[in-house]
């Protein structure tokens, strides 16, 4: 089943209720996807900083000293803000490959959940609404949200199978639905370059749209595409630094609908997920079209 | 009448009133408050009451209704007025994929746009849509009738059995032995019992094609054996 919400914000003054509105969201939620929960944030950016979002298993341990040893390994300072068993390292943004590389030869429990200049992922397994007051989500700000509460059906419910998944700087994926050519298609991402950290299918298709938007093509051309080279079952909701798309299927079996005010778009499975936010009763709203893009930029 | 809102008052709460509503009840007019989008408001009903739901509605609204008139000042989710038997229920906002899907008899009025696989196997329901409807409606629909005053998406009546359908706008394909058909006199005066009985006064029903069955899958053609 599953169950995706996404806030798009339009009107400056409402991105400090960002995490608050993505938080009571996602808590609407929970029984279309009780095993594991997650959303990105996209925040503000720091002139000349990048931020890496990572995740351990066993966070007491590896995440003591992390800063330190990163800022030698790249010759350049590392800040760390520890939330649970995730923290924010930010880096100049010109070293932030380097980190990459280095959390991933000499950390091997540390998991790299996004990278990019205002993108910030957090996932876990466990009950959505616990995943998110762990993380504080109600706290944080920023432009836009998406969120993801999953019913595992492709791969093992583990902290790296629940969604967003990120394959490129600023992108996200959340999914919902099966998809059923993506070991083909993995093989060929993975000819082309791309790397892969879970068996899971939407992480496929994460990669497949980082691929397409590495070629050259903006999010809106590169769902369009996707209508083409994925099959299956699939309501995508997806970010990037500066946009909010949404695509399904041409069988559109998987709910969505949407809403759209002078101050934001928002995205759920069900209506229940739209029904706590400002001025609903005045917005539009709509169900997505099968086999249809739809795509914000700000 | 009374009025429920189910800020306060559990879902189950207001289904368990309502299926104790009989023949005959004194308490023959519901208002259910805050619906935001629930899952099940007012399904099952058994008994001739009115019910104005103030508000949009989650999955199978209305489902299952035998007798009573429920109306939903709102949209709907997937399955709205699944399986009804009888009685009727009016969306007034737009409904998602699904509705009336299996319907035995009962009317569902759907104001607003209904998505996908509107009437997917439909037994008897009748079923009318003021705007558009989605891709795979009517599959295996297998009586009633579905009138559409706008389009119709992709695939209108694959494998359709018996069902009537008429729509006004334009229909984007017809599925797999779902053909047009003559409008005779009689489809002409049915249609206009239906939009009559839906409240629909503006248009007229020489402005319907009618589309069924060609009858051609009814049974099994020797010379496709090959194929399987």
């Amino acid at each position: 089943m599953c169950g995706i919400v996404g806030l798009f914000i339009k009107d400056k003054a409402l991105e400090p209720r960002l995490g608050e509105l993505t938080a009571q969201m996602l808590a609407t939620m929970c029984e279309r996807g009780p095993d594991s929960a997650g959303f990105a944030v996209y925040g503000d950016a720091e002139d000349g900083k990048a931020k890496l979002t990572v995740q351990s298993a066993r966070a007491d341990q590896d995440f003591a000293g992390l800063d330190a040893a990163l800022s030698k390994a790249i010759g350049a300072p590392v800040e760390i803000e520890r939330k649970s068993s995730h923290a924010v390292l930010t880096v100049p943004a010109d070293k932030a490959d380097a980190a990459r590389a280095a959390i991933k030869a000499d950390h091997p429990g540390v998991r790299i959940m996004s990278a990019g200049e205002t993108i910030e992922i957090y996932k876990e397994v466990g009950w959505p609404t616990d995943v998110s007051d762990r993380f504080h989500l109600k706290q944080m700000s920023g432009s836009h949200a998406i969120g993801h509460t999953r019913m595992a059906t492709e791969s093992a419910v583990t902290t790296l199978g629940a969604h967003p998944f990120s394959t490129g700087a600023d992108q996200c994926l959340v999914h919902n639905g099966s998809l059923s050519n993506h070991n083909s298609l993995k093989r060929k991402l993975k000819h082309d370059g791309m790397t892969f950290e879970t068996e899971n299918d939407s992480e496929v298709a994460a990669a497949y749209l980082t691929w397409r938007m590495n070629q050259g093509m903006n999010l809106g051309q590169a769902l369009e595409k996707s209508l083409d080279d994925l099959d299956g079952f699939f309501t995508f909701v997806v970010g990037t630094k500066n946009g909010f798309g949404v695509i399904r299927d041409p069988i559109a079996c998987k709910p969505a609908v949407m809403a759209e005010t002078d101050q934001y778009v928002a995205f759920g499975s069900e209506y229940r997920a739209l029904a706590g936010l400002p001025g609903i009763d005045k917005a539009k709203i709509w169900e997505p079209e099968p086999a249809t893009v739809y795509f914000w930029e700000r | 009448m009374r009025t429920i809102d189910l800020a306060v008052t559990p879902l189950r709460e207001l289904n368990a009133e309502l299926h104790r509503q009989s023949e005959g009840t004194n308490e023959a007019e519901w208002e259910v408050l805050n619906p935001r989008g629930l899952h099940a408001v007012a399904v099952g009903v058994d008994a001739p009451i009115k019910v104005a739901v103030r508000g949009p509605v989650g999955y199978y609204g209305g489902g299952m209704n035998k007798k009573a008139t429920i109306t939903i000042h709102g949209s709907a989710g997937p399955g709205v007025a699944e399986n009804m038997m009888s009685g009727s229920v009016v969306v007034k906002g737009d409904a998602s994929q699904y509705a009336g899907a299996t319907g035995r008899g009962g009317l569902l009025v759907i104001e607003g746009n209904a998505a996908s696989r509107c009437g997917i196997s439909m037994k008897g329901i009748d079923i009318v849509v003021r705007g558009n409807i989605g891709h795979m409606s009517a599959f295996m629909a297998q009586s009633g009738h579905l009138v559409v005053l706008g389009d119709a998406g992709d695939a209108l009546g694959d494998s359709i059995y018996e069902a009537k359908l008429f729509v006004r706008g334009s229909v984007k394909s017809l599925g797999a032995d779902c053909i047009e058909k003559e409008m005779r006199p009689e489809h002409h005066d049915q249609l206009a019992v239906l939009l009559d009985k839906a409240g629909i006064k503006d248009v007229k029903t020489s402005e319907f094609k009618r589309y069924g069955s060609a009858r051609k899958l009814y049974n099994f053609n020797i010379d496709n054996a090959d194929a399987y």
